[in-house]
């Protein structure tokens, strides 16, 4: 154990293992390019749903029941399909990192709209304010809050899973771990590992710093 | 992509057994995760200064990724189930601790102090009348952690335990679509049925509960 740990403390510390295409500086760099276009992308996507759905309250039914649909959703296996339908080309990741960002962020978009009181939304509509005022000058900074903890969600989740890019044969940290499983390099594995958790965490604790810096000012509850 | 749908009966045997493989990797970590989140929601729901601590650890483990979480655990238990159980249980208690102290939280104080009134001890107070109270909120929990563990399991086809998730790594080795299909179907269909059991038993559990259907779409909707 004590030997495991030393060897992966010597593979991470490497200078050469960090340099070159195929080093953990590009290797990070690949994990980020995927789990950035791909956190974009169902944001893009699930923003104007959730806030249309939580606006108008029509479809809560779909958006809550997605939530659920998404979390069964097996992302190996959807990766996996993608593949052997598509073949080989950068696709595959990228659908199924979508597929798994979109519920979460719909689903705690229409949470932050539902969870508007509606008195203060009456109370926009009696000073004069039109529907899609309402909708972006109370109702979506009342819900930004919650709608960033759906962002951060999804990103966190889409980091940790960037690494089946690897398994349909893409770069990213992945590659270390699937490469060590092959390889039977189990320091190689545990560095992969290591890295894409404290990835995972870094950019959860960016998000969380973003949040705080936005709402800076505002009321303990709006957190 | 075609379906060879003549693969389904030819493999059905297989199926079923995957199915069962799955549940046996499922079902024991979402128990073993109520079994540590149980003690210390309660912890943190009473003792003010350990709330941080817990919820902090919780959401910490929750960012690791799952693939990373089993290949970490191999060291200490090896290519064996426990590594692929001990990994869910760690995944389940985010959700489980969570819901548990916002259910206890929920519970009116005047519901306890009316207990105590009745010469009810603490632990009795717990268990007799805070828990079923909050059973709503924590079953919520319950039914995500079960959602999230079986499509999880999964994810640990890797080092060989992923009950369904053999039939991904079978079509993708063999360029094969359909068992991947096959794996899909049945881990949703798997997730599904869970969920439904769960509310069942949710509602055997809670028979106070039945009627108010306003009440209870508000709960549910504090619950998610």
């Amino acid at each position: 154990m004590l030997e495991l740990l030393k060897n992966l403390a010597a593979w991470l510390t490497s200078p050469a293992q960090w340099s070159g295409p195929e080093g953990i500086a590009a290797r990070i760099l690949e994990h980020l390019e995927y789990s950035v276009l791909a956190t974009l992308a169902a944001a893009v996507i699930a923003l104007p749903v959730g806030l249309l759905i939580g606006h108008t309250g029509r479809g809560a039914f779909l958006a809550v029941n997605l939530s659920s649909f998404g979390r069964a959703l097996p992302t190996v296996g959807l990766v996996t399909l993608v593949f052997l339908a598509g073949g080989l080309s950068v696709w595959p990741v990228y659908v199924s990192l979508v597929a798994l960002a979109v519920p979460v962020i719909i689903t705690n978009t229409y949470a932050g709209m539902a969870a508007v009181d509606p008195e203060v939304k009456d109370a926009a509509k009696g000073v004069g304010l039109r529907g899609h005022q309402v909708l972006w000058q109370v109702e979506l900074p009342l819900a930004l809050p919650l709608i960033m903890t759906g962002v951060r969600l999804a990103t966190v989740q889409v980091v940790a899973t960037a690494t089946i890019a690897a398994y349909v044969s893409f770069g990213g940290l992945g590659r270390y771990v699937f490469d060590g499983l092959a390889q039977r390099d189990l320091v190689q594995v545990l560095g992969g590992a290591a890295l894409v958790a404290v990835l995972a965490v870094v950019a959860d604790l960016a998000l969380g710093g973003l949040t705080r810096l936005l709402f800076r000012g505002r009321p303990a509850t709006a957190r | 992509m075609t379906i060879e749908w003549g693969w389904f009966p030819d493999h059905a045997d297989e199926m079923a057994r995957l199915t069962a493989d799955h549940l046996a990797t499922a079902v024991p970590a979402v128990l073993l995760g109520l079994l540590i989140a149980l003690p210390l929601a309660v912890l943190a729901h009473r003792i003010r200064p350990l709330r941080g601590i817990i919820l902090g650890a919780s959401n910490i483990l929750y960012t690791i990724p799952s693939l990373a979480f089993f290949v970490l655990l191999l060291p200490v238990t090896g290519l064996t189930r426990t590594t692929a159980i001990v990994g869910l249980t760690a995944y389940t208690l985010v959700v489980l601790v969570r819901n548990t102290v916002e259910g206890l939280d929920a519970v009116p104080v005047k519901v306890r102090e009316a207990s105590a009134a009745m010469g009810t001890g603490p632990l009795r107070t717990l268990l007799t009348v805070e828990l079923p109270l909050a059973l709503p909120v924590i079953m919520a929990g319950v039914r995500v952690a079960t959602v999230m563990s079986i499509s999880l399991v999964s994810v640990a086809s890797y080092i060989g335990y992923g009950g369904l998730g053999q039939l991904f790594t079978d079509g993708f080795q063999r360029n094969f679509p359909t068992p991947v299909i096959a794996g899909v179907a049945l881990t949703l269909l798997l997730a599904l049925v869970a969920d439904a059991l769960l509310v069942t038993v949710q509602w055997l559990c809670t028979p106070w509960r039945r009627g108010t259907s306003r009440q209870r779409t508000s709960l549910r909707r504090k619950a998610a």
